[in-house]
């Protein structure tokens, strides 16, 4: 019903019948395409014989757990968001508790997880669960959101996000300051590296967003000045735990 | 001379000589420069990561029709719907049908030149519902009725000073020209449209075939709001910014960014499959995909030039353009600036209207030299040359051309053209720099070089 | 070896200098010259502005001019680029296309044909002067020359090089110049500015158009910089 509606508006300016014309367009620009690329392009500029493998290109990454910290920490900074190694779950949530002071947090959203499940009720807030049906006003009034994460990305000092393992897409974006906790193994080298391990993780069934967060939210628009916050959090700070919970 | 050409002549004319101008677009432009250079360093092998964007980009767009349906299937497979529009107005047509089922009234929309290609927001507004950009720069050039300056940054040719004086006018409030405290001016007005908007629009920098995505590149995280509250989200995007792989991604994203905007990557990389899946919290309930053909066909049927589709609108090439440089962006007046649009443009709204911006170029080949997909940007204007010419020769050029080949060709008119010279030049001082100057374009500002006492031919001759 | 030389149409009438230096650098290093009497062009105007019939009629004549060259040393990058580059893009299909391709691997920019094909970078020569090097576009992005000017210049005695903080485009380009004058102007003003900062007293190119160009704006706003080529330098003493 709805569809009939949206395809009759869309249509508002044609004769043909609604459903008909998007299959044709979708017809008619594959048979465009298929109808140009029928003549070959010609001769690349040798970037086929010349090319190599993607990790091999990119920026190097080391080769140890240590180097990989050294330089998502490297990374990190340089982005103006904050990294640091805990030891273990209890070091996590003294972690959480001083940045909640420091910072007077008074209500605090995060997702159902089991590195979450075991810090965010030490920390003794209220606390906003993001699930399915949960106020979006109520979000954007907290003053911190944690988060799990899929991985760390050494190579670029990026945290990457899922709306399957985040707690959906708004809580890692919309309140100021995002906390990522992760655990050691989430430590990946490269990007090639994450992609590959999104890939073991979702092949079957992709969550609907993945997401590489680097750093707290910027803007240069303005005289290409570098401002944080532009719309998303202010700040960024990553946890590492070191062993597992 | 079209009409777009008379208006790129006025305006070029008049920027050109702007010394404020090319000082401002020089300052905004040095930073990033520093910035480019040593994130291209870091790369391993920044020569061989351009070879192999290119070979990605051509394999994407050599099997586009089989990545499209893949594509498509991928994202259909996950709920959203894809539609299919071969012009901007059948695209409008399908985003205002869209929202007006949802009877929806407020739209927030990130970033999107394929957006500003189909005037997406005069449809909207003119169906009747609020438009809100949300990045702060489109939002700025908005709030001033203006079109995007730069590909990646539209606020470019603005000073503090005069986006406050927007801010002052337009939302009435403006603390002071302070980059940060206007940034948050606007963080206040956007962050209650993401939460009251009915529906969300992006664009899309890629969309992965195998895996039925697409990604959205942006620093701000306002892509990112506007793909996580309202209820509807539509993504548009041109049809060629296929990649074939997700694992294409690891290179495209911080080549994207080191050459965009001198940084390693963007703060938000975002890959969409579907609205809100079962088990999210969150996210869309319906997600709409809208693959614009808009003569994309027609370049990609053009083989000498269907590598121009490999553009992944970084701007680097408009970075690099002396002409860009001293025109700016809006001098074009295109969606797509610089070289790249001096490329594409003729082929999306028709050559003979468009040659102009072909013709626009030293050809110093800066731009290609800068391209991360290694496109041959400043032949590809050449050939857009030859074929206008070919299309539809001017009469005088075509006979001062033909003239030109016995005087080139024969030496006895060749020494007349010299004697020609040494006269022309003794009187030339009499009309020099006036408008009965034969060679006012280039005696308005410069000096003709003089004409031999002896022609190295003539020496020559002498001398043997 | 015997050098064919190829002057092209406005070096052989504005700047008869340059050849001349070519001669005699190539003379002293024991080489046969020799030249086509006859007039030159390499059909770059017309091919640049789209009108490629016409630069085919000009351009056959220079495929004739040079069918049997041994090698062949050309005063500018830009011409060379022509020859090098696009004469087999613009004769591909047509019956010159053979010629065209044996060609364009004989052709050698003056500085690179000095550089890469004689192996010699010290000509004896000495020029007591400060001076800045202005990268032809076409020499640099289409021959790829960047090294061996410098080369030559750093064997040059009391010769001074300071580079410009960028490197761009002169702002020339051939018919663009009398198309956009404006812009054309503005990017030369722009590379002047460039060329001031270093302090030098010369611009040096080995691309005599682009020095058309500049030349003409420096004449016209009474600056007292110069411009030279490469090869007025290479046989002074
Ligand atoms: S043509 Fe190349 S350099 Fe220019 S915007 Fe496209 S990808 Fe970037």
């Amino acid at each position: 019903m709805v569809e009939a509606t949206e395809m009759k508006a869309a249509n508002h300016d044609t004769n043909s019948p609604a459903g008909e014309q998007r299959a044709s367009e979708r017809a008619n620009i594959l048979a465009r395409v298929r109808e140009a690329l029928s003549v070959a392009a010609p001769a690349d500029h040798g970037e086929a014989a010349a090319a190599s493998s993607i990790p091999a290109v990119l920026p190097a990454v080391g080769a140890t757990f240590e180097d990989h910290v050294a330089l998502f920490q490297k990374n990190a900074v340089e982005l103006r968001a904050e990294f640091k190694v805990v030891n273990d779950a209890s070091d996590l949530v003294a972690e959480l508790k001083r940045l909640a002071a420091e910072a007077g947090w008074r209500q605090v959203a995060t997702h159902r997880g089991e590195l979450t499940d075991a810090v965010c009720p030490a920390l003794g807030l209220p606390t906003v669960t993001a699930k399915s049906g949960a106020d979006k006003r109520e979000l954007e009034r907290c003053d911190a959101g944690i988060t799990e994460c899929d991985a760390l990305v050494a190579q670029t000092g990026s945290v990457v996000v899922t709306s399957r393992s985040a707690g959906g897409r708004a809580l890692s974006v919309l309140p100021p300051h995002h906390v990522v906790l992760a655990r050691r193994e989430a430590l990946v080298a490269g990007l090639p590296d994450a992609f590959a391990l999104l890939r073991v993780r979702y092949a079957a069934n992709y969550p609907s967003m993945i997401s590489f967060i680097t750093g707290p939210s910027r803007t240069g628009d303005i005289e290409r000045i570098l401002v944080l916050g532009a719309h998303g959090p202010k700040r960024l700070t990553v946890l590492l735990l070191a062993t597992p919970p | 001379m079209s009409a777009p050409a008379v208006q790129f002549h006025h305006d070029a004319d008049r920027l050109a000589t702007d010394l404020r101008h090319r000082e401002l677009v020089h300052t905004a432009l040095s930073k990033y420069e520093v910035k480019r250079d040593e994130m291209k360093a870091r790369f391993q092998d920044w020569q061989g990561a351009r070879a192999l964007a290119a070979a990605t980009k051509r394999k994407a767009i050599s099997q586009l029709d089989r990545h499209l349906e893949q594509l498509a299937r991928g994202l259909e497979a996950r709920g959203t719907k894809v539609h299919w529009a071969s012009n901007g107005r059948q695209a409008c047509a399908i985003i205002v049908g869209i929202i007006k089922a949802r009877n929806a009234r407020l739209v927030v929309k990130s970033k999107a030149m394929t957006a500003e290609e189909i005037h997406l927001n005069e449809a909207l507004e003119h169906a009747g519902f609020e438009v809100v950009e949300t990045d702060l720069g489109e939002f700025i050039v908005q709030l001033r009725g203006e079109a995007p300056y730069h590909i990646v940054f539209p606020a470019m040719h603005l000073v503090r000073g005069e986006i406050r004086d927007t801010f002052a006018t337009k939302l009435h409030d403006a603390p002071s020209d302070n980059p940060e405290e206007l940034t948050m001016v606007a963080r206040r007005v956007l962050r209650q449209k993401y939460v009251e908007a009915d529906v969300g629009i992006t664009g899309a920098n890629f969309a992965v075939a195998e895996t039925g995505m697409v990604s959205v590149t942006e620093n701000e995280g306002n892509a990112r709001l506007t793909a996580a509250l309202p209820k509807t989200m539509i993504t548009l995007l041109g049809i060629e910014k296929i990649v074939p792989r997700l694992e294409d991604l690891a290179l495209f994203l911080p080549m994207l960014a080191t050459v965009g905007a001198g940084q390693l990557i963007s703060g938000y990389n975002t890959m969409y499959g579907g609205p809100r899946q079962p088990g999210e919290a969150d996210g869309p309930e319906e997600f709409h995909v809208v693959l614009l053909d808009n003569n994309r066909t027609a370049l990609l049927a053009d083989a000498e030039q269907r590598e121009a589709l490999h553009c992944i609108r970084c701007g680097a090439c408009l970075n690099v353009c002396p002409i860009f440089r001293n025109v700016g962006g809006h001098t074009y007046g295109t969606t797509y600036p610089g070289p790249i649009g001096g490329v594409i443009t003729p082929h999306l709204r028709g050559l003979q209207d468009w040659k102009h911006l072909s013709y626009a170029s030293s050809l110093c080949g800066a731009c290609t030299e800068a391209c991360p997909v290694k496109i041959d940007l400043h032949h590809h204007l050449l050939q857009n040359r030859r074929n206008s010419a070919a299309a539809k020769p001017s009469w005088w050029q075509k006979t001062a051309f033909k003239f030109f080949v016995p005087v080139a060709n024969r030496r006895g008119l060749w020494k007349l053209v010299t004697r020609g010279g040494r006269l022309g030049q003794r009187l030339h001082p009499l009309i020099k720099g006036s408008r009965l100057d034969p060679a006012y374009c280039w005696t308005k500002t410069r000096e003709l070089p003089p004409v031999a006492k002896q022609t190295f031919k003539e020496w020559w001759r002498q001398r043997k | 070896m015997t050098v064919t030389l190829f002057i092209p149409c406005f070096v052989d009438l504005c700047y008869p200098q340059v050849g001349v230096s070519m001669v005699r650098i190539l003379e002293k290093l024991g080489h046969k010259v020799v030249c086509p009497d006859e007039p030159a062009c390499c059909g770059q105007p017309a091919f640049n502005t789209g009108y490629w019939d016409e630069s085919r009629a000009v351009a056959e004549k220079v495929l004739d001019q040079l069918k049997d060259a041994e090698v062949v040393a050309i005063a500018s990058g830009s011409c060379g680029a022509m020859m090098k580059v696009f004469y087999p893009e613009l004769f591909a299909g047509s019956k010159h296309e053979a010629a065209a391709k044996a060609l364009a691997p004989k052709c050698y920019e003056f500085s690179d044909f000095l550089v890469s094909k004689l192996g010699v970078t010290d000509l004896g020569a000495r020029f007591p002067h400060k001076v800045t090097f202005h990268d032809g576009c076409h020499g640099l992005r289409e021959l790829h020359i960047k090294d061996a000017p410098r080369r030559l210049m750093a064997q040059v005695r009391d010769l001074e090089l300071v580079e410009m903080k960028e490197t761009v485009c002169c702002g020339f380009g051939g018919t663009f110049s009398a198309k956009f004058p404006a812009i054309s102007t503005a990017m030369g003003d722009v590379k002047i500015s460039l060329a001031e900062e270093t302090h030098a007293e010369y611009i040096v190119s080995n691309d005599s158009s682009c020095l058309m160009h500049i030349q003409g704006l420096l004449d016209r706003q009474r600056k007292p910089i110069k411009t030279i080529h490469l090869a007025e330098i290479l046989v002074q003493s």
